[in-house]
């Protein structure tokens, strides 16, 4: 392998430049008046908008690996480090005006963000079982400091303590299966395992074994039941900002891990692990579906909504085909951009001393404010799955992916779950549009959030009725 | 050629969708402006096709303007057969929708509905010209149904008046009626010749005619009889034949001009062309064409009947509109298609022109229906009453008028056709000419002549109608008279050509025409005939009971009064199917709304599996205690259960 330093710095040009951008706002933040703090806004979203260009252009097409092959730029990697950088885009746009009002409006929310940015980004070009797990602590690291970032919140602490302790838990269960698998292996790199496992007495006990705590800490990450507990807590308990940050570009992050881990490493023993996120995904969507039904407090229910899409991402990737890998991809964008979305339109709603918490306060929104009404609509039926909008044809893909490997009876079941699992969405279309508004304040989101949350809604739609680009790029994505 | 096919059709299209979309930008102005020209362009073009194939013997056109799909060789399009009968057709839609459109102008001057009204009765022209162009079965019923959609969206247009919504709710049900058999006789045709397509089928005709259909077990039926009866409850529903005629009188609750063009001269006549149109079809069944003129002939007699009791004027137009419906069926029940064609065109004119004048009544006497209230309007309004008198005349078959020579052709062909029932529909029709003269004259007597019977204000403001509304009715008026003359060439000649098919037994306008020597002595031996004297004795008795001694027709009231009633209630149909069928339907749809929707689909497995959800929600959630220790208990739980699975097996 001839990699010199030059080469490897090349291949890792996008996380350079975070990191390097990162530390500048770090700094320049602390010389920047609190009045003109808009400085490091604008500065975040032009370090995104940079690593967006090198990711893009610095891409030649192929598959180049760096630093000893614990890196990898290949086309997954650009186009889900791409949707990284744009929904965190619009999460830090939709924070700024809620972060203002609350006066946590402070460099350390986006150097934090920006952390957390770069561990997606190293998890998504990860190659070996270390760099994966360097950039999986990079993200988790900052997100608890995020949660615990409001201070006085007495939810807020209670939320970063659970998130943490728990977290460390599955990272230790990740790093424990990682490191058997190092001992039946003998090495980190994820193609040399993948060699070794695809022998035939690489299927070892001893190996399944390590499996299971791999599969134990990617379920950890997405929130599957049982591995779910933390999710509707830290939803609930951070400020809603961080819950948005926490719940849309990650599951991208984690989708990668999944893929890195269990396609490229472990692929080998398709059949096996199929068959434990077949148990994980048939409980998370019970789970998720049933307990959204009975919340009442709006980040609740969408922490156990996104329980249930992890079931659906989840039943894309147990079909162990590339077809079924596009779509789980297509999945995971498309329900990071939903989640965007959807706790985006909370941080719309809030002003001053007020944010809507229950699903009572989006009753006759259509009267306050129909433009975000409609778009709230878009963002609730993409994720009922209901045509012409995207969630409709994600999870018609993801379904689509498993019959044509048999799995019909898993099948079924998911579609009479999501059926279930209209009723809550359709729930809050129903209060908005057929319900008297409970209170008169005008809502009055910034301009440009409300161009994005237009662009953000509108794309529900677009993407529906014209899903074959996106999903063009994620097959290609997988080598299709 | 091909293009101004489609322009036909589509220029009224393009008014209705600018005067309907964008009626509010365009204003009133522009609305009618661009109906109307969509209108008189499509009227100009059918003159021009009329030249072509009529005048200039082109050869019939028959072709596909566009496939919208192939299954299973089964082939749905839209296409167009052009020959004389369709020619004829389209000139008479054309030309009488382009004159209520004028008139409209001026009847709806007031309303707030006024773009929307525009818009629909252009769209009503394209859907009545797709069904008169159609070479297939699909367009046919596609332009069945539109028709039928209009007419029930302009008979509830003035939709906040209950009687509106309710007879329009009445039309589109009992329409529905009709429907089902034709669209039953669609599927028969496209079951037995796998084709959607005029020529195909009539070419299997012949073969159709020797099959048979078994629909209940052990019992064979004609397979072409049972076509053509399904086809015919259709036209029964549209054409508004006894039983189903049920919707037409309540149908008048729409604004005039809508009567007028399409519960009089054009839609409803979408029967009897259909039938026309089939008769390659119903010349092979005797069953059928029996029934076709024994129910025409039915419905001639009887609904004229009641039209001599109704005090509404509109109702009094409508019933006659039965009558002369029944008229026209009973000639294609006798074979004598051209004739009932012929009728189609000469009532279109003529009745379109009393309704219309009886729309400028109503407006003059500011929305006044009522005939009791009316009289006398001959001095107010001239021209209103003279082309009035010429609809009449006409109406009633007085010798030199359209109608004579249409009605008296059908009743001569009537007395010659063997088909069964003949002897009866023959006594019917020749009876129903008395009956005809005698309400029509009523409401001419009663309208015009007499005491004016208004109140003081209104008579004082009383007026001709302006220039919109009179000026259709002259020129409706012109061809009320002069249309019949064209008597030997439409009915006896050969016009038609190979657009109607006529077996040689059935041919009884063959025979008629071997009679037949000029239209002078067509009119002289009318009026030795008996027609042309049971049409005076009608005359006669409206005069002597409605104008000279009207205590008479009160005396004749009170005698006749077991007579009277059972007129007034119009035989008691509406009672009946409001009883059996509305009612029925409602107690069944009760039933099944109560048990086994509200409680078994609802209550039970919908509610109850939603209840199930919730309640299974309610207790699980419980598991969310909060506590971190749980959360990580239920960690390593699912951890040692994953680990279980593998250790297991291994």
């Amino acid at each position: 392998m001839q990699s010199t330093l030059w080469n490897d710095l090349a291949a890792a040009l996008p996380e350079l430049w975070m990191l390097g951008a990162v530390c500048f706002v770090l700094v320049f933040d602390l010389f920047v008046p609190a009045a003109r703090r808009d400085l490091t806004y604008w500065l975040v979203q032009a370090t995104l908008a940079g690593a967006l260009v090198f990711t893009v252009a610095g891409h030649d097409g192929g598959r180049t690996l760096a630093f000893g092959g614990h890196y990898v730029v290949d086309e997954m990697a650009v186009l889900l480090k791409s949707a990284i950088y744009l929904v965190a885009g619009a999460v830090f746009l939709y924070s700024r005006p809620y972060l203002k009002d609350r006066g946590l409006f402070r460099g350390e929310y986006f150097v934090l963000g920006l952390f957390g940015v770069l561990g997606m980004m190293i998890m998504v070009s990860a190659h070996s079982f270390v760099s994966l797990y360097l950039g999986l602590e990079l993200l988790a690291l900052s997100q608890y400091a995020m949660v615990a970032f409001f201070r006085d919140s007495l939810p807020a602490s209670e939320a970063a303590m659970k998130y943490f302790v728990l977290g460390a838990l599955a990272s230790g269960m990740l790093l424990y299966g990682m490191s058997v698998l190092y001992g039946t292996v003998g090495s980190l790199d994820i193609a040399t395992v993948a060699n070794a496992l695809s022998q035939e007495e690489g299927r070892s006990a001893f190996a399944l074994f390590g499996l299971v705590f791999v599969v134990v800490g990617i379920a950890f990450k997405f929130g599957a039941v049982p591995f779910h507990m933390w999710v509707p807590d830290v939803y609930d308990g951070a400020p809603t900002s961080v819950t948005l940050y926490i719940g849309s570009a990650p599951k991208i992050a984690a989708f990668a891990m999944l893929m890195r881990l269990l396609s490229e490493s472990l692929g080998p023993l398709t059949g096996d692990w199929g068959q434990l996120l077949a148990v994980l995904l048939v409980l998370s969507m019970a789970v998720g579906n049933i307990i959204a039904i009975a919340q009442r407090r709006i980040k609740r229910m969408l922490a156990y909504s996104t329980i249930s899409h992890v079931g659906f991402l989840f039943f894309g990737v147990m079909a162990g085909t590339q077809e079924g890998y596009a779509a789980a991809m297509f999945y995971a964008i498309v329900y990071a951009a939903m989640a965007a979305g959807a706790f985006g339109m909370l941080l719309l709603m809030s002003r001053q001393g007020y944010e809507p918490e229950h699903i009572d306060d989006f009753k006759g929104l259509n009267e306050r404010h129909p433009w975000l009404a409609f778009l709230m609509l878009l963002l609730m039926f993409s994720m009922a799955g209901i045509p012409p909008t995207v969630g409709f044809y994600a999870k018609l893909a993801v379904i689509q992916a498993a019959v044509n490997v048999g799995e019909v009876w898993i099948a079924v079941y998911a579609v009479v779950l999501s059926v279930i699992g209209a009723f809550y969405y359709l729930r809050v279309v129903k209060y908005m549009y057929f319900d008297k508004p409970e209170e008169s304040h005008p809502v009055q989101p910034g301009m440009d959030a409300q161009v994005i949350m237009g662009i953000n809604g509108l794309a529900m739609l677009a993407l529906g009725v014209f899903p074959g680009g996106l999903m063009a790029l994620c097959l290609r994505a997988v080598g299709y | 050629m091909e293009n101004v096919y489609l322009a036909i059709p589509l220029a009224p299209l393009a008014g209705a969708i600018v005067a309907g979309l964008f009626g509010k930008a365009i204003g009133r102005r522009g609305a009618h402006t661009v109906t109307i020209l969509g209108v008189a362009v499509a009227f100009a073009l059918s003159l021009v096709v009329f030249k072509h194939h009529v005048l200039d013997g082109a050869s019939v056109h028959n072709a596909a303007v566009y496939t919208w799909g192939v299954s299973e060789g089964l082939r749905m399009e839209v296409g167009f057969l052009i020959d004389n009968l369709t020619a004829l057709m389209l000139v008479v839609v054309t030309f009488v929708s382009l004159m209520v459109h004028i008139y409209t102008i001026g009847y709806m001057h007031d309303d707030p509905g006024y773009q929307r009204f525009f818009s629909y009765i252009a769209l009503f022209t394209f859907s009545m010209l797709m069904l008169v162009m159609s070479n297939n079965f699909l367009q046919l019923f596609f332009g069945w149904e539109a028709v039928g959609l209009v007419s029930y969206l302009l008979i509830g247009f003035w939709y906040t008046r209950e009687s509106a919504i309710f007879a329009n709710l009445k039309a589109f049900l009992v329409n529905r009626v009709g429907d089902f058999g034709f669209i039953l006789g669609i599927a028969a045709i496209v079951m037995a010749t796998h084709s959607l397509d005029y020529a195909t089928v009539f070419g299997q005709a012949d073969r159709l005619a020797g099959e048979t259909i078994s629909i209940f077990a052990g019992r064979e039926w004609s397979l072409i009889t049972v076509i053509c009866l399904l086809l015919f409850v259709g036209a029964m529903g549209k054409s508004a034949q006894m039983p189903l005629h049920v919707w037409l009188p309540d149908s008048m609750e729409g604004p005039t001009p809508i009567s007028a063009l399409i519960h009089a001269a054009t839609m409803v006549t979408a029967g009897v062309f259909m039938v026309a149109r089939m008769s390659p079809l119903f010349e092979y069944s005797e069953v059928a064409l029996g029934v076709v003129l024994v129910i025409g002939a039915l419905t001639a007699f009887f609904m004229g009947l009641v039209g001599v009791v109704q005090n509404d004027i509109k109702r009094v137009i409508a019933y006659s509109t039965l009558s002369q419906l029944g008229y026209m069926t009973a000639a294609l029940g006798a074979s004598a298609y051209a004739a009932g064609i012929f009728h189609l065109m000469t009532h279109a004119f003529f009745k379109a022109l009393l309704f219309l004048a009886a729309g400028s009544v109503i407006i003059a006497l500011h929305h006044e229906q009522d005939m009791r209230k009316m009289g006398g309007l001959r001095r107010y309004m001239p021209i209103t009453f003279w082309t009035s008198v010429v609809g009449s005349l006409a109406l009633a078959g007085i010798p030199g008028l359209a109608g004579f020579f249409s009605k008296d052709t059908i009743i001569e062909a009537i007395h010659l056709s063997e088909a069964p029932g003949a002897g009866l529909a023959y006594w019917l029709v020749l009876l129903s000419v008395f009956v005809t003269a005698l309400y029509t004259f009523r409401l001419l007597f009663l309208v015009f002549f007499g005491e004016p019977r208004m109140d003081a204000h209104t008579r004082e403001h009383l007026h001709e109608s302006p220039k919109v509304v009179t000026v259709p009715l002259v020129l409706l008026a012109i061809p009320s008279v002069i249309s019949g003359y064209l008597v030997g060439w439409v009915a006896f000649g050969d016009y038609f050509g190979g657009a109607i098919v006529v077996h040689e037994a059935h041919d009884v306008l063959g025979e008629l025409a071997r009679e037949y020597h000029g239209v002078w002595g067509f009119m002289l031996h009318g009026m030795m005939a008996p027609p042309f004297w049971l049409a005076l004795a009608g005359i006669a008795t409206a005069w002597v009971f409605f104008h000279w001694r009207p205590e008479l027709a009160e005396a004749a009231r009170l005698t006749l009064r077991p007579v009277y009633v059972v007129l007034e209630r119009k035989y008691g149909f509406d009672e009946l199917y409001l009883f059996l069928f509305a009612g029925g339907a409602r107690r069944v749809g009760r039933f099944l709304w109560q048990w086994g929707d509200a409680r078994l689909i609802d209550g039970l497995l919908v509610n109850g599996a939603a209840r199930t959800v919730g309640w299974v929600a309610a207790r699980v959630r419980g598991m969310q205690t909060g506590y971190l220790y749980h959360y990580a208990f239920a960690m390593i739980i699912g951890l040692i259960l994953l680990l279980a699975r593998y250790l297991y097996a291994a």
